[in-house]
Order: C-alpha cells, then structure tokens, then sequence
C-alpha cells in the first residue's frame, strides 16, 4: 500500500520533470475518470456490505457438507455471490479447513470470490460492457470449478 | 425532474449512510455489523483508488499505442500473456483497480485475450494475497491453485476473445462526466 504511494509520487514527479502540461493533463485525466466511477464504486460497497452481512452464517453452514460435490456447489455459489478482502477470507479459510471442510470445497471457495465478482458487476460492466462482464465471469465459474477439482485429486480427496 | 443514475447512487449512499448512522445510535446489531463491513471495504478503497486513477491518467497520456499494440496488441505472441500475468500479480487493489486499467489497455489497443487474460490473474495471483494463502493454508494449496488456474485462465482469454470478436463486441468508452 504504502509502495502503491511510492510509485506513483516517483511516476508523477518523473512525468513532471519531463512534461508539465502532458502530467497536469494527465491527472485531470485520472480524476475525471474516477469522479465517473465513483457512484458506481459507493454502490458496490453498499452491496457488499448487505450480502456479506447475510451471507456469513451461510458460508460456515453450509460448506461442511457431508457431500463434496454439493459442498463444491454451495461454496462456489456463495464465493460468487460474495466478495471478502483477503485477510478476512484466508482466516476464514483456515477455520473452514480446521473444522475439517475439505480442500476441494475450499478452493471453489475461495476461487470463486476472487475470479467471480455478481457484486462488482456495477463496475465491471462500465469497464467492459455488459455481455463482456457476463461472459468474463461465466468462464471464470468454470475455471473456478476445474481448479476446485483438481484440489480435490491432489488432496485425494476425489478418487479418480 | 428526471433523477440521472449517477445522482440516484449518491442518493442510495445518503441513505445507506443515515441507516449506519442511526443503528450506531440505536445499537440496532445488524446495522452496526453492516457498518463494520462497509468500513472494511471502504478503507482499502479510499486509500487504493485515487493513487492508482492518477496512475491511470498518467498512463493514457504517456503510453505510445504502438508500444501497446505490439506486445499486447494483434501481432504479439505468446510473451504477451506473460507480461499480462507479470503487470497482474504485481497490481494493487485487484480487480477494482484492474477493470479500469484493462479498458484504458483496451483502447490502447491491446487485444481481448490480452486484457481478459490480466483481469483474470490480478483476482488470482495477488503477490501478496498469495503469501497469505500460503500462510494459513499451506504453500501446497497455493502451489496448485496458481500453476493450475494460469494455463486455463490463457486459454480461457483466448476463447473469450474468440467469441467477443464473433459478437463484433466494442468495450465501451469511459465516457466523461456530464456537468
């Protein structure tokens, strides 16, 4: 984070020194595109902030299946269907293990909150359109769902 | 008076916020917990966005389209997908902050495969997401997560850039903001 600060006072400093009015415009550039993008960013706190709220319950409810293939299901369901900042996730991730869920369930988990974003759709879709952010996230549910089987084989968790 | 969606997410944020506020007051439980929530996101995100949007503007002004086009663009190879993968597992903020890097990318003239191919990994391949992982649920875990999702993720690109090249799909422009 603080590298982030780093880089970019470097990167504007350097850009100064080699053009005033090409960094000015710059800037102005990267503020107006995220005045455009602002609203859409606050509503997806706001949904964020509501589903995670109901959803938590669920996640340690319901990814302790006796079932691997439904405990794939619902953890892929709900990793899309949520969006958790790392350090929250991975100690989830960690308690969800320890309870004995399996790694399988996990990964399709914890893949599915990173790659399959239904609530960052209100950005996504300004960036890459509409049918762009539908097919992005239909493949990565896919993706998703092979990296969590293949945990399961290198876990033997899945018998082939 | 007609109410443009820009104003009515504003509007949506008052209200949310005024929500928050009084089950602070009330100590209403699932208000407070939504609150807590909020400011988990909101925190990174204050601090994240507006170095990396100047970062972005700095970007469309400096980047030469032909420097883009020919190592993300139609005629680059394969080194391009490592490059994708390269600037990805090194971005800050994840896909909040990939989404609009891939679309000035995009209008740089980098490809779709390209660009899907970077969104993609900067969800999976965090450097330091990735240490955590290891961390908590051991390096195997991760091992196999990242060495089998970096193949699927370039040939999944590649079809993806198949099927929006048939689909004649044009990312949209970023438009500005209407005064």
């Amino acid at each position: 984070m603080i590298g982030l600060y780093i880089v970019t006072a470097v990167l504007v400093l350097v850009s100064l020194i080699a053009d005033r009015q090409k960094t000015v415009k710059g800037i102005r550039i990267g503020v107006k595109k995220f005045r455009k993008i602002l609203p859409n960013y606050l509503k997806l706190l706001i949904l964020i902030a509501i589903v995670l709220f109901f959803t938590e319950g669920l996640i340690v409810r319901y990814l302790g299946q006796e079932n691997g293939l439904l405990g794939i299901m619902a953890g892929m369901l709900l990793g899309s269907a949520t969006m958790m900042p790392g350090f929250i996730a991975y100690p989830l991730a960690g308690v969800l293990v320890e309870r004995g869920v399996l790694y399988m369930v996990v990964a399709g988990f914890v893949t599915t909150l990173m790659m399959v974003g239904v609530l960052t759709y209100p950005v996504e879709k300004e960036y890459m359109g509409a049918k762009g952010t539908i097919i992005r996230n239909g493949v990565s549910f896919v993706i998703a769902a092979v990296i969590a089987l293949a945990m399961g084989v290198f876990y033997g968790e899945v018998i082939l | 008076m007609k109410i443009s969606p820009r104003t009515r997410n504003y509007i949506y944020f008052g209200l949310f916020m005024a929500f928050i506020a009084v089950s602070f007051l009330l100590k209403y439980e699932p208000g407070v917990a939504m609150g807590n929530n909020f400011y988990l996101f909101a925190k990174d995100m204050v601090l994240i966005l507006p170095p990396a949007f100047i970062l972005i503007g700095l970007f469309d002004v400096w980047a030469k389209r032909e420097v883009i086009e020919k190592h993300f663009g139609e005629t680059a190879d394969a080194r391009g997908f490592v490059w994708s993968i390269l600037l990805a597992a090194t971005t800050v903020g994840g896909t909040f902050v990939a989404f609009p890097v891939a679309n000035a990318l995009y209008h740089k003239g980098a490809r779709y495969s390209m660009i899907m191919t970077y969104i993609t990994a900067a969800s999976l391949v965090m450097i330091p997401m990735s240490i955590m992982e290891a961390a908590i649920l051991g390096p195997k875990f991760t091992a196999v997560r990242i060495l089998v999702s970096l193949p699927l993720v370039v040939i999944g690109s590649i079809f993806i850039e198949k099927l929006l090249l048939r689909m004649k799909y044009r990312i949209p422009e970023v438009q500005e903001v209407q005064k």
